[in-house]
């Protein structure tokens, strides 16, 4: 081995200033990473993670839009639900569903479902339960910010120019709210996929997971650690990249859509 | 299918005491985390939001690299980060409360930080500008001008978030902490009443966390009392125009 000297990989090349300035004293082996299968593991993670927040995306969207519409209808007792519902799911952390979803819910099932559900990926579908029903009410607060934006006076203008209520909203009302509602929604999407990291407390072999069981296993936390942190923001800065081209493809000239980026 | 509800009555009080106050033999506590966390990373976001808005390229790119990481990595992560850092750095074990406390102050600088940058960029020009003519330096005019309107303008999202920042301290329960989640894990794996635990902590966060955005919104009008207008202000109005 005499004479051969390893070129630093970019992650060291980033880490070693401060490792360096920190004093501290670590080995760097980053082919933990991919050897003894552990690069199975972390695609697995991701493939769990995107598969766990795409099923809970598409029903938390569809819970939105639901008590999203019900919160405007006339009938007290279906808006009074709907409120309800937001605002008691949105307000308890996650974590707290997660473990009532997994380890409570099953206790107040009858024992033949109980057994049923436990044949078939019981914290796979207690995480995307409550991933879905948390996210589902927050989905709901970023749809209504959007569509009460949108000022009364424009439905009525669209008709005045002499569309019909149909014509009215495919033509003017709903291309102007999906463009006013996409920017915090996409805010929102890429919560629900860091916040399926949560699965992890369950037992659900997700990114974090895997990545933490690589640590277990090979006690490299650095490596372990940047792994799955490099990941995530690779998914996020994807995902953040791709609808902000969207976004720019779809503008109108003149309409200015206010961004809610902050808040998580 | 049964329910037990007196597990919640006979441990009310470890809840209470010691998941959400902290003052109980373990340390840790919802509220004894969330409080400080609130206020430092308050600090430190307002720090970054200043830094995200100076004109000098080498203060203004290193904030906005410290936000955007922070924004797009699972706070679990951060946290995973800090249990395994600090030991590394500092060379000894601190309390699962010193981590928890830190890991959450720098992340939620980083969401903090924008708020605070949109708030500060919601005054208009004008006010920095007839600040700067009086003769206050940069320091008087943040602290005594546009500070003080611009806080005002974000209350709303501020408190959002730090409902927000409630919440997540939940998280510090995985390492080990033990706060309002972690003392209803230990109770229902004792008691075996996953459920009824569960949805009580559910509750206490909830009253929590809905009296924090009752408050926002009291504040809120408290303090722009011109954007709502009480009945009194309607009154004064309505004698003003009478007596011409």
């Amino acid at each position: 081995m005499l004479g051969r000297t390893r070129r630093p990989s970019m992650g060291e090349c980033m880490i070693m200033p401060l490792v360096g300035f920190l004093g501290m004293q670590y080995d760097f082996q980053w082919n933990v990473l991919w050897t003894g299968g552990h690069g199975e593991w972390l695609i697995q993670g991701i493939w769990t993670t995107l598969r766990l927040s795409a099923i809970s995306w598409i029903i938390a969207c569809a819970l939105g839009i639901l008590s999203g519409a019900l919160r405007t209808v006339p009938f007290a007792p279906l808006r009074l639900l709907a409120t309800w519902y937001v605002e008691f799911f949105r307000n308890v952390p996650l974590l707290a569903w997660l473990f009532l979803w997994y380890f409570g819910v099953p206790q107040a099932l009858p024992r033949g479902a109980q057994d049923w559900l436990n044949l078939h990926a019981p914290e796979f579908w207690s995480a995307v339960a409550g991933l879905s029903v948390y996210h589902g009410a927050r989905f709901s607060e970023v749809i209504r910010a959007g569509i009460q934006s949108i000022p009364k006076t424009l439905l009525e203008a669209s008709i005045a120019t002499g569309l019909s209520v149909g014509q009215a909203y495919r033509l003017i009302i709903i291309p102007i709210a999906l463009r006013l509602i996409v920017p915090p929604l996409t805010n929102e999407s890429l919560n629900l996929l860091k916040n399926s990291s949560l699965a992890m407390t369950i037992g659900v072999a997700e990114l974090t997971f895997m990545s933490r069981q690589i640590e277990t296993y090979t006690a490299k936390a650095f490596e372990a650690l940047t792994a799955g942190t490099v990941i995530y923001l690779g998914l996020c800065l994807t995902i953040a990249l791709t609808m902000s081209r969207v976004e720019r493809r779809f503008r109108i000239p003149g309409l200015i859509v206010r961004a809610g980026r902050a808040e998580h | 299918m049964s329910f037990e509800w007196s597990v919640i009555t006979n441990n009310w009080q470890f809840l209470i005491y010691q998941g959400l106050l902290g003052f109980g033999k373990f340390g840790g506590g919802t509220l004894r985390l969330a409080i400080p966390a609130i206020i430092l990373g308050f600090i430190l976001g307002t720090v970054i939001g200043l830094c995200r808005l100076s004109s000098r390229a080498w203060i203004h790119y290193p904030a906005v690299v410290y936000v955007e990481f922070f924004r797009g990595v699972p706070l679990v992560m951060v946290v995973f980060w800090f249990w395994f850092l600090i030991p590394q750095i500092t060379g000894q074990r601190l309390p699962e409360y010193a981590v928890a406390l830190s890991a959450f102050v720098i992340f939620e600088a980083a969401y903090l930080g924008e708020i605070v940058r949109a708030g500060i960029q919601s005054v208009s020009r004008g006010q920095s500008e007839a600040a700067t003519a009086t003769g206050l330096n940069y320091g008087q005019t943040m602290f005594h001008v546009i500070l003080p309107q611009a806080i005002r303008n974000m209350i709303p999202s501020l408190v959002t978030q730090f409902i927000v920042l409630f919440k997540d301290t939940s998280l510090a329960s995985i390492i080990g902490m033990v706060d309002l989640t972690k003392a209803a894990q230990t109770v229902s794996q004792r008691e075996i009443r996953p459920f009824e635990m569960y949805l009580s902590i559910a509750v206490v966060y909830w009253i929590c966390t809905y009296s924090m955005s009752r408050f926002s919104r009291w504040l809120e009008v408290r303090m722009s009392p011109e954007k709502a207008p009480s009945k009194r202000a309607a009154l004064r109005e309505a004698a003003r125009m009478t007596m011409g």
